[in-house]
């Protein structure tokens, strides 16, 4: 079974992508956008962004996604860490999964704009990977791991 | 200038560590070329053609004596006892080992410097006004605003993987000096009709492949919203932004081809969200960033008496008259002036400054300008608050360390990028360019008929030598295996901004100088009484330059 970093544990993952060619999704399976626009129920659903499909058009059903999977297939297009953002931003209190080809380094940046699971495409160094979750205590921004600012908090 | 606290400390603290870690996982394999390539480049570390680059960041080219002191030490332990200043106002050593990287930005951190985001496509090093705060023509300070910019810049996790680099220049003055036309955003402080000042924003205004000048966005901002409205034009440009072509991916593409209004709705409906959110500015905060800009403990002068003194050593000592006029500025009290110092003698690389030079500087600073020194974008350096009284004698001082060339602003004080000589990306060197060409003009006289004018050269497309906005611009350019140059006209970077044109084919090098010449007769044969350069470019058009420059080759 996968593994994957969530809330700071190394824990086992069964969820999967569902077939392309399928249009209902069995438990544990994450829709892609095409099918979860199609999905008549869409509560306790799983859908999973790409570079290109902003979040805007899960907006209206935010409250019945369990799972917003956001995929990296490049670790250098940095879209996704907007998109985060602007889920959460808008209500999102599901799961929120980071998955593909960013690296350890990119961690600490992607946990701040609301990511809480990271899905590695190379899972076997998963150990290390969390020390880099602890890279920074402090930060002079608001994000989504700490709402106010530094000069809203600064003594 | 503006002091870290515990908590700025403890940032750049855990940067240093987390880099440290980087580079030792890089060095034991862990990390691919690949990945470590953005992780460097966020931490200004280039590996270039004969050693790593490392830039280090110099906040809106300000800096201390403590500051200028440590660099100095920096380059004499980790490298070979000389700097380079950049043009967006940093500090650069070009031979320091990768593994002694680390080092380095640990003992930056301890005079609370460091190296964050000076390269990689990510927010770079907010730039401005080398007179910020002196400035006879301020409206109103522009650093302490640098300084919230740089904090909420610093290590943002929404905007490090942009999909290219991102400028921002603030200028608070009638005379822009901080190019704002030309950054991805450009902010100058105005008043609204009821005299309140707050922020005109541009967007979309570039240098690089395809030069731009920026559009306004926003006609007047409340400076409260300052970082709600920045990240609204992030968030859009991360996530629309191109990412398929690098040449086509900074924000003045997106702009263009959005249009600006359809740019501006797109902005103002994520700002919708933000605005009056938690990154609002507090009245405490502006006060805050201000407070560390205030006025130093100026004196009240007789400044009648320094007046008629200096008028007296003027008329004793030509060449210290002759720098007075041209490297010493009016400050906006009248006891006072700028005083720029000239890292432009022929036969050194423009911009560059040595161990010793930058020692003698601190020295100075801590003497005539209470401890602090500006960089400029033109690469020279900038005493702020000198009394008139104690020119002669820094002036003697600076002379005999080769700071006193008397060319700000002229035809010898050269923009140029490193080129060639050290830079991977450089088609072509700009160094002898540069030097071929101080060597050729080397009648002050001469130069000085010419009057104010920018000479910049760029080895290469990305512009980093500024040549779209010089006066006279040189590109180096490839031609199968060979360095050419191309010569273009008429750029600006003021208010009245234009970006220069080409004149023609390009040249070999042997050739530069005389095409140069070439230009400037031109110019002195057609000027009108008092025409800058620029003035009579502009009246005439670029084909008399034409003619006379390609009269010989034919």
């Amino acid at each position: 079974m996968p593994r994957l970093i969530k809330h700071g544990s190394i824990i086992d993952d069964a969820w999967q992508l569902m077939d392309p060619d399928c249009t209902v999704p069995a438990p544990d399976q994450i829709c892609n956008l095409d099918q979860w626009l199609q999905l008549g129920d869409k509560n306790g659903s799983a859908v999973q962004l790409e570079p290109g499909q902003d979040p805007s058009c899960l907006f209206g059903a935010l409250e019945d996604i369990d799972l917003l999977v956001i995929n990296f297939p490049i670790f250098t297009d940095g879209r996704g860490f907007s998109y985060a953002r602007d889920a959460r931003e808008h209500g999102y209190q599901g799961e929120l999964r980071a998955s593909g080809h960013f690296i350890r380094d990119q961690l600490t940046y992607l946990q701040r704009c609301g990511f809480d699971a990271f899905q590695m495409a190379d899972d076997s160094h998963l150990d290390a990977a969390l020390t880099s979750l602890m890279d920074f205590t402090e930060h002079y921004q608001a994000a989504i791991d700490q709402p106010l600012p530094l000069f809203r908090r600064r003594s | 200038m503006y002091v870290y606290d515990q908590h700025d400390q403890k940032i750049i603290d855990e940067r240093v560590a987390q880099f440290r870690d980087q580079t030792a996982r890089f060095l034991a394999g862990d990390i691919s070329d690949g990945e470590f390539l953005p992780l460097r480049l966020q931490n200004g570390l280039y590996l270039q053609r004969l050693a790593p680059m490392l830039r280090i960041a110099v906040p809106y080219g300000l800096m201390n004596s403590i500051q200028l002191r440590k660099l100095a030490d920096i380059s004499r332990t980790y490298d070979k006892g000389y700097v380079h200043i950049s043009t967006r106002q940093n500090v650069q050593l070009n031979w320091p080992l990768l593994e002694e990287v680390p080092d380095i930005l640990a003992e930056l951190a301890t005079v609370q410097m460091h190296a964050i985001q000076t390269s990689g496509n990510c927010i770079r090093n907010t730039t401005t006004d080398q007179f910020a705060g002196v400035a006879s023509d301020e409206l109103e300070d522009p650093r302490p605003y640098c300084e919230i910019i740089r904090q909420w810049s610093t290590l943002h996790p929404e905007f490090a993987f942009l999909p290219r680099k991102f400028k921002i220049a603030v200028c608070g003055s009638t005379q822009d000096r901080a190019a704002i036309h030309y950054h991805d955003i450009g902010i100058e402080l105005v008043a609204n009709d009821d005299g309140e000042i707050g922020l005109k924003i541009l967007v979309g205004g570039g240098l690089g492949r395809t030069p731009a000048i920026g559009s306004v966005i926003c006609e007047w901002l409340d400076k409260k919203h300052l970082l709600t409205y920045l990240e609204a034009i992030l968030r859009v440009y991360n996530q629309h932004g191109r990412r398929d072509n690098k040449y086509k991916a900074r924000i003045k593409i997106l702009v263009r081809a959005m249009g600006i209004d359809a740019f501006r709705e797109a902005v103002e409906e994520q700002w919708t969200a933000l605005k009056n959110g938690p990154s609002t500015l507090t009245e405490e905060e502006i006060i805050r960033a201000r407070s560390f800009f205030r006025d130093p403990a100026y004196q009240t002068l007789d400044t009648a008496l320094a007046i008629s003194q200096l008028e007296d050593d003027c008329m004793r000592d030509p060449i210290f008259a002759n720098w007075i006029t041209r490297n010493t500025q009016d400050h906006r009290l009248p006891g006072y002036r700028i005083v720029t110092l000239s890292l432009k003698a022929t036969g050194f690389a423009p911009g560059d400054i040595t161990a010793e030079q930058l020692e003698l500087l601190a020295e100075l600073s801590d003497v005539y300008a209470f401890g602090e020194i500006r960089s400029t974008h033109q690469q020279n350096m900038v005493l702020g608050d000198v009394q008139i009284s104690a020119l002669y004698a820094l002036w003697q001082r600076l002379q005999a360390a080769g700071l006193a060339t008397p060319n700000i602003g002229y035809l010898t004080d050269i923009i140029c990028c490193p080129g060639g000589d050290y830079c991977s990306l450089a088609n072509a060197k700009s160094l002898p360019i540069a030097e071929a060409i101080q060597t050729r003009f080397d009648d002050l006289d001469y130069v000085y008929d010419l009057g104010p004018l920018e000479l910049n050269i760029s080895g290469c497309m990305n512009a980093c030598g500024h040549h779209h906005v010089g006066q006279i611009g040189i590109l180096g350019v490839d031609k199968k295996g060979q360095e050419f140059y191309q010569i273009c006209l008429g750029g600006n970077q003021a208010k009245d901004a234009s970006i220069g044109k080409i004149l023609g084919p390009s040249f070999q090098q042997k050739d530069v100088p005389e095409v140069i010449d070439n230009i400037l007769s031109t110019y002195v044969t057609l000027r009108q009484e008092e025409e800058s350069f620029l003035d009579t470019y502009r009246r005439v058009g670029i084909h008399p330059f034409k003619e006379r420059a390609y009269a010989k080759a034919d």
